[in-house]
């Protein structure tokens, strides 16, 4: 009888990840220069946890903070039955009017692109943003959809049955890191 | 947090006080919807709902139907004159029949207790109850706690009376089981008729007087008078209910200034309420209305949503 057993192979390190989120803090800031019209909303759960220190970095380059917000998607991916399994809903955040707004939506790991297909319904489901960047830490390439993210903080070339697995230490309890993650049998 | 496991809701009796916060917070997500502009999200488009109503019901079938409208679900409207129930086919028969159109949602009102569990341990569909003889009414008690916690923060603690024709009622069964085990103290309150001693032993105070509880209440839940299903014995009169139990002006300026009022509906006007206090500043009758189509969102949600919600 063959057992499964998981290896994990760390792509990056809690400085690797401060360093990447600083960068994309960085190149957020150069491509918008109205912080006041920014919102960086995050997709829940890790997203908003990377759209936070985002906005740690960008107060601490430029002295404002922009607005904070939360994109749920649960409820508007369209592939119920097809996962077979739910993901909570938490309400989302966004400013009241939109129009005049540049969102940079934020998750933790890109990979098919149907969060975001998502999170862009749940968006225009608001208002009309002026404009909607997407920011990543990891791009784990595997695009269903036609998507792209404007901001990467690492490319992690991965195999379809590998998974990444992203931990913060303020959520998770255990050092920030990422890791590729695969089924071995031994 | 133990996660969502379960395909039916037949009542509050059997859930965790974990399952019941994440119904309710699972609800506060989706309120938020029906403040947006396009207030439509597609989690359950594809699934077919059911409003399977052997007992006449207007609130509560739209409520659900909305609910399912909202989440992209489709649906159909049984109501008992209009079913073959009335040529004599049996309930399972009829179920039967709604599962064999792929239906996979039931949301069932009957007169009989038990009826939604009957269904739900016969069929692959989700059954929902909305509403079983004197048994349970799920849905009514959730939106009742969501209501009293979106209002206070929280219930532990609090002091919540119900008032009324409690026998009979599947809300305030449903209440009670939810208000216990989310910390809040329950008391009853009625003609010993309608509330018997022996609703003390779910754990809840027994009261024969509303003056009893003004002062002390931070909720009073009204109970409609059920016309229906009263019989002269159980029942004085009119006159004598609202004179013993009626929520006048003169007693709602005795509750606490934050003391919320709450009714299920539909209101007798007069009877169990005066009109003025129905309308006045702590009346919560219409955001209950509001409430409970996010709560039948949350449990459609979670109901429909295949395996569960992990921990």
């Amino acid at each position: 009888m063959s057992q499964e057993q998981l290896e994990t192979l760390l792509v990056m390190d809690a400085d690797a990840i401060r360093k990447a989120i600083r960068r994309i803090a960085h190149e957020i800031v150069e491509r918008n220069t109205d912080l006041s019209r920014l919102v960086i909303a995050g997709i829940p759960t890790r997203g908003v946890e990377v759209a936070k220190r985002i906005l740690d970095h960008i107060e601490q380059i430029e002295g404002v903070r922009p607005e904070f917000g939360v994109v749920d998607v649960a409820m508007h991916r369209d592939d119920l039955r097809r996962r077979g399994r739910l993901t909570a809903v938490v309400p989302t955040e966004l400013p009241v009017d939109l129009d005049d707004r540049v969102i940079v939506l934020v998750d933790d790991v890109l990979f098919t692109g149907r969060s975001c297909r998502a999170a862009l319904d749940a968006i225009s489901s608001f208002g009309r943003p002026a404009r909607v960047q997407y920011a990543v830490l990891v791009d784990r390439g595997h695009r269903e959809l036609p998507i792209r993210a404007d901001y990467v903080g690492k490319n992690v070339p991965t195999a379809l049955e590998e998974k990444i697995r992203v931990r913060f230490e303020n959520l998770d309890s255990v050092p920030d890191s990422v890791r590729v993650v695969r089924a071995v049998k031994s | 947090m133990s996660g969502w496991t379960r395909k039916d809701l037949l009542g509050l009796d059997e859930l965790s006080a974990d399952e019941l916060r994440i119904i309710l917070d699972t609800a506060k997500a989706f309120k938020g919807v029906g403040e947006r502009s396009l207030k439509k999200v597609p989690a359950l488009r594809g699934h077919t709902m059911v409003n399977f109503f052997v007992e006449p019901s207007t609130r509560t079938r739209t409520s659900f139907e909305l609910a399912a409208m909202r989440l992209s679900a489709d649906v159909v409207n049984i109501s008992a004159t209009a079913s073959s129930l009335q040529k004599g086919e049996s309930l399972k028969d009829t179920a039967l029949n709604l599962e064999a159109l792929r239906a996979d949602i039931i949301v069932l009102r009957h007169s009989s207790a038990g009826a939604s569990r009957f269904l739900a341990e016969r069929l692959k569909a989700s059954i929902i109850n909305a509403g079983d003889g004197a048994h349970e009414h799920p849905t009514q008690g959730l939106l009742d706690i969501f209501t009293m916690i979106e209002k206070r923060g929280s219930l532990e603690g609090a002091e919540v009376a119900i008032i009324g024709d409690i026998l009979f009622s599947r809300v305030a069964r449903s209440n009670i089981y939810a208000l216990n085990k989310l910390g809040a103290k329950v008391t009853l309150v009625g003609p010993s008729t309608l509330v018997p001693k022996a609703f003390e032993k779910l754990g809840v105070k027994v009261a024969h007087r509303i003056d009893d509880i003004l002062e002390t209440a931070d909720v009073v839940n009204l109970l409609r008078i059920q016309h229906e299903r009263q019989r002269k014995e159980y029942f004085p009169g009119i006159g004598e209910y609202i004179k013993l139990f009626g929520l006048t002006k003169a007693r709602a300026e005795r509750l606490k200034p934050g003391c919320l009022i709450m009714h299920p509906g539909p209101i007798n006007r007069g009877v169990e309420i005066d009109s003025d206090v129905a309308d006045g500043d702590q009346s919560v009758i219409l955001e209950q209305v509001t409430n409970g189509l996010a709560v039948r969102m949350a449990v459609l949600y979670l109901c429909a949503g295949g395996v569960g919600l992990p921990s």
